[in-house]
């Protein structure tokens, strides 16, 4: 199928959001457009966004690359979407308190029990602990894709540590800075409160009793590939900016070192793996962690967000059953959908994807970052008989979905403007209500024909303009 | 504040005004290496340099022959050398990273474009030795205008301020030891041999207008001591540096750091109470070096104090 085309339609006019930046497009030289690029470039090394590149000289930092060709949405394709991620973060969030409480979901028959009760993003630790507000996901980074249809569908939920949102931030800054004049004329909803958002969710999940709740990042360190955002995000809100050796734990209460002494901490916004978060408990070769840590959170003396054990809600084995839970937590029926997925531990699913191959993308369960996995139609008939008996072997293993044609976007690359491959990944905040910041990072693969978004395969960014009107 | 971060605002500051004095330092020879000069002048000098910085004899092993040249690139461009500019601001750049959040975004792009800018420059070959100092010396103005006018009066800022000012006094004290022999006087006349020596050292310290307009006559090496360790008015001085550090000391203090500023108060009176003539009959070479242990003893207590606190909860 042909794929969807943000900006233009079938017969090559162009979309009515996109029709006045479209004539300030036609206006603009290749020679401005390029002199604007670079200037772009230099404004994100200067300011430091960059990730580190392990293994080269000491000291490499590369940009990601950024596309000045921003992508634009509807006010009413916004509202579609805004309405779909609420309601689905919502089951999600109901979800995971089930999960980890009665498990009504399991009983019903809705999802079968081994699924959770064998899934290593399962964690026991967390049966039965009460959380602030019953919420676990406070920061959900939720891919959507569009169809060749032009229909948003979700391909994926990453309720455990999202990244990306300071490039949200940053390449509107940027894009404002580069053509205020473009904003003059569009109403482009602001993304620039996402912090305040974010900081004040964090304080309403605060432990009972707390009054002027103490928050802090807790980061990796400086070596991380997301260490720019960690502390982009800390001092945006205001608050401390702490590695594990920064905490340590008494009294199941938690504590930073200060120059003028300990001083306690009440809410955790965690950028690190549960698996690291506390060696007494999860991985004992851990020094990212604090010791300590679960026995606190567990006597509720601290939150972290997000929850331990969001992970369970996110597992691509998981994937497939969220419209169902939003129809058990919620009555309602999903307005976003999922992209068709077949799990292969059904009997007949099994059997289509074995017959059909060539044209599926079959994912492990467990796998991420591209491991792990067959894309049919760009795979080898080789390959494909070899994947099959993989799949034979542990059928319950793997999902398999259709080979999506993403939608596409305008994009500058060397040969001048042309259509790439993009996502897009809105975040979504829980806290006392459910607040998306309009808009959310888009990312586009700048190969020809590569669906491909990943920045660590040559996937860019470009700033994403929800229109007010 | 954490004390982590403390000790990288802390460090950040101290690399920035260590690099900026050591362009300073190398101002000097620069200067000195365009005028006449025998082969036992130019030795002397770097000698006393290198002693002055505790760098002889690593100096020596790495290099061997001691050449204007060789001498400039191991202070100034040797990313082997922990302790050339090169090797500072990258330690700045690096502290300012490990805090980009406690340090306004100006601070941190000014620090990180001194970086990128360092690192193209020095990345083939050594730029020119002239223009490199004073280019070091034009972002240390940036820095420190860039910290004055934008951050929060705030603890953050006083570690900040807690670093540049024991630096900057290490500083000052180690270029005046470099031209203190020992056993040399004080002397108040303009015919000593070497009185342009004197000179040039108020210019790399941008102190010679000062000088003028303070004294009005003939630079003498006791008005150039006088001038560098005892006036308060003197951005640079010594007397000056520690009532910083003993002001900014005093708003950080915490419940374990009485001593600490005890100490740096005594060091501090003792300067603004103190009298050239006392300290010419001490000696200044034997005065100096005192000073520096002294400085060395705050700056491990200040570190003990508040940045690493050792103290198992």
């Amino acid at each position: 199928m042909a794929a969807y085309d943000e900006m233009l339609t079938a017969d090559k006019t162009r979309r009515k959001h996109y029709q006045r930046y479209g004539e300030w497009l036609d206006t603009q030289s290749a020679d401005v457009i390029s002199r604007r690029r670079a200037e772009a470039d230099s404004l994100f090394h200067r300011v430091g966004i960059t990730f580190a590149v392990y293994g080269e000289d000491e000291g490499t930092e590369r940009l990601i690359p950024f596309d000045v060709v921003p992508r634009v949405m509807a006010a009413d394709e916004w509202r579609l979407l805004e309405t779909g991620l609420k309601q689905r973060v919502r089951a999600l969030n109901a979800f995971l308190h089930d999960v980890y409480h009665e498990q009504e979901i399991l009983k019903a028959g809705v999802i079968p029990a081994e699924v959770i009760l064998c899934n290593t993003q399962y964690r026991p630790e967390m049966q039965d602990i009460d959380v602030p507000g019953g919420i676990y996901a406070h920061i959900a980074g939720v891919d959507v894709v569009r169809d060749g249809a032009g229909t948003f569908r979700v391909l994926e939920d990453n309720l455990r540590v999202p990244s990306g949102v300071s490039y949200m931030l940053e390449n509107r800054k940027v894009m404002m800075r580069l053509f205020p004049e473009l904003f003059a004329a569009h109403p482009v909803a602001p993304v620039e409160h996402y912090p305040d958002v974010l900081l004040e969710n964090l304080r309403s999940v605060a432990p009972v009793g707390v009054k002027e709740p103490v928050v802090a990042l807790l980061t990796p360190g400086a070596h991380n590939s997301a260490y720019f955002e960690h502390a982009f995000l800390a001092q945006q809100m205001g608050i401390e900016l702490v590695e594990g050796q920064d905490l340590f734990v008494r009294d199941d209460s938690v504590y930073m070192r200060t120059t003028m002494g300990p001083r306690r901490v009440d809410v955790i916004y965690r950028r690190i793996d549960d698996d690291f978060l506390d060696p007494l408990a999860f991985r004992p070769d851990s020094l990212l962690g604090v010791p300590g840590l679960l026995s606190a959170y567990r006597a509720g003396r601290v939150t972290i967000a997000n929850a331990i054990g969001t992970g369970i809600a996110d597992d691509k084995s998981i994937y497939p059953y969220v419209p169902d839970m939003v129809r058990f937590y919620l009555g309602e029926e999903a307005s976003l959908k999922n992209v068709e997925t077949y799990i292969l531990r059904r009997p007949e699913d099994l059997a289509y994807t074995l017959a059909h191959l060539p044209e599926l993308v079959v994912k492990e369960v467990h796998g991420a970052g591209g491991y792990g996995m067959l894309i049919g139609p760009t795979s080898t008939a080789a390959e494909i008989e070899e994947f099959r008996h993989r799949i034979l072997a542990n059928p319950s293993n793997y999902i398999a979905q259709p080979t999506l044609a993403l939608s596409t976007c305008p994009t500058f690359v060397e040969q001048g403007l042309a259509p790439r491959h993009i996502d897009l990944r809105p975040y979504v905040l829980s806290g006392r209500d459910i607040t998306i910041v309009p808009g959310g990072l888009t990312r586009v693969a700048l190969r020809q024909g590569s669906l491909v978004v990943n920045s660590s395969q040559g996937g860019g960014t470009k700033d994403t303009w929800v229109l007010e009107q | 504040m954490l004390s982590r971060t403390a000790d990288h605002l802390y460090w950040m500051s101290r690399q920035t005004e260590r690099a900026e004095n050591l362009a300073r330092m190398l101002d000097v020879h620069y200067r000195h290496s365009l005028l006449p000069h025998t082969p036992e002048d130019f030795e002397r000098q770097w000698t006393a340099t290198l002693s002055s910085l505790g760098q002889l004899e690593s100096f020596q092993s790495a290099y061997g022959t001691l050449t204007t040249a060789n001498a400039f690139n191991y202070l100034a461009f040797d990313r082997e050398n922990p302790g050339s500019i090169v090797s500072c601001l990258g330690a700045a750049r690096e502290n300012a990273r490990a805090v980009r959040g406690s340090i306004t975004s100006e601070m941190w792009e000014t620090l990180n474009t001194t970086w990128l800018d360092m690192r193209k420059s020095t990345s083939r070959s050594a730029p020119a030795i002239g223009p490199f100092l004073e280019w070091v010396r034009y972002r240390a103005h940036l820095s420190r205008g860039v910290t004055l006018g934008t951050m929060l009066r705030d603890d953050a800022f006083q570690f900040t301020r807690l670093g540049t000012f024991l630096e900057g006094a290490d500083g000052t004290a180690r270029m005046l030891l470099a031209r203190a022999q020992p056993g040399m006087e004080l002397i108040d006349n303009a015919t000593v041999p070497d009185s342009y020596a004197w000179t040039l050292l108020l210019r790399s310290l941008s102190a010679f207008e000062v000088y003028r307009k303070v004294y009005r006559g003939a630079v003498t090496p006791r008005r150039v001591a006088e001038l560098l360790i005892l006036r308060d008015d003197l951005p640079r001085s010594l007397h000056r540096c520690m009532q910083e550090l003993h002001a900014n000391l005093k708003l950080v203090g915490n419940e374990g750091s009485d001593e600490t500023a005890r100490r740096c108060g005594a060091l501090y009176s003792s300067l603004r109470y103190g009298r050239i003539d006392d300290l010419s009959a001490q000696g200044l070479n034997v005065y100096l070096n005192q000073f520096l242990v002294t400085l060395a003893d705050l700056s491990w207590r200040i570190a003990r104090d508040f940045l690493l606190p050792a103290t198992v909860y």
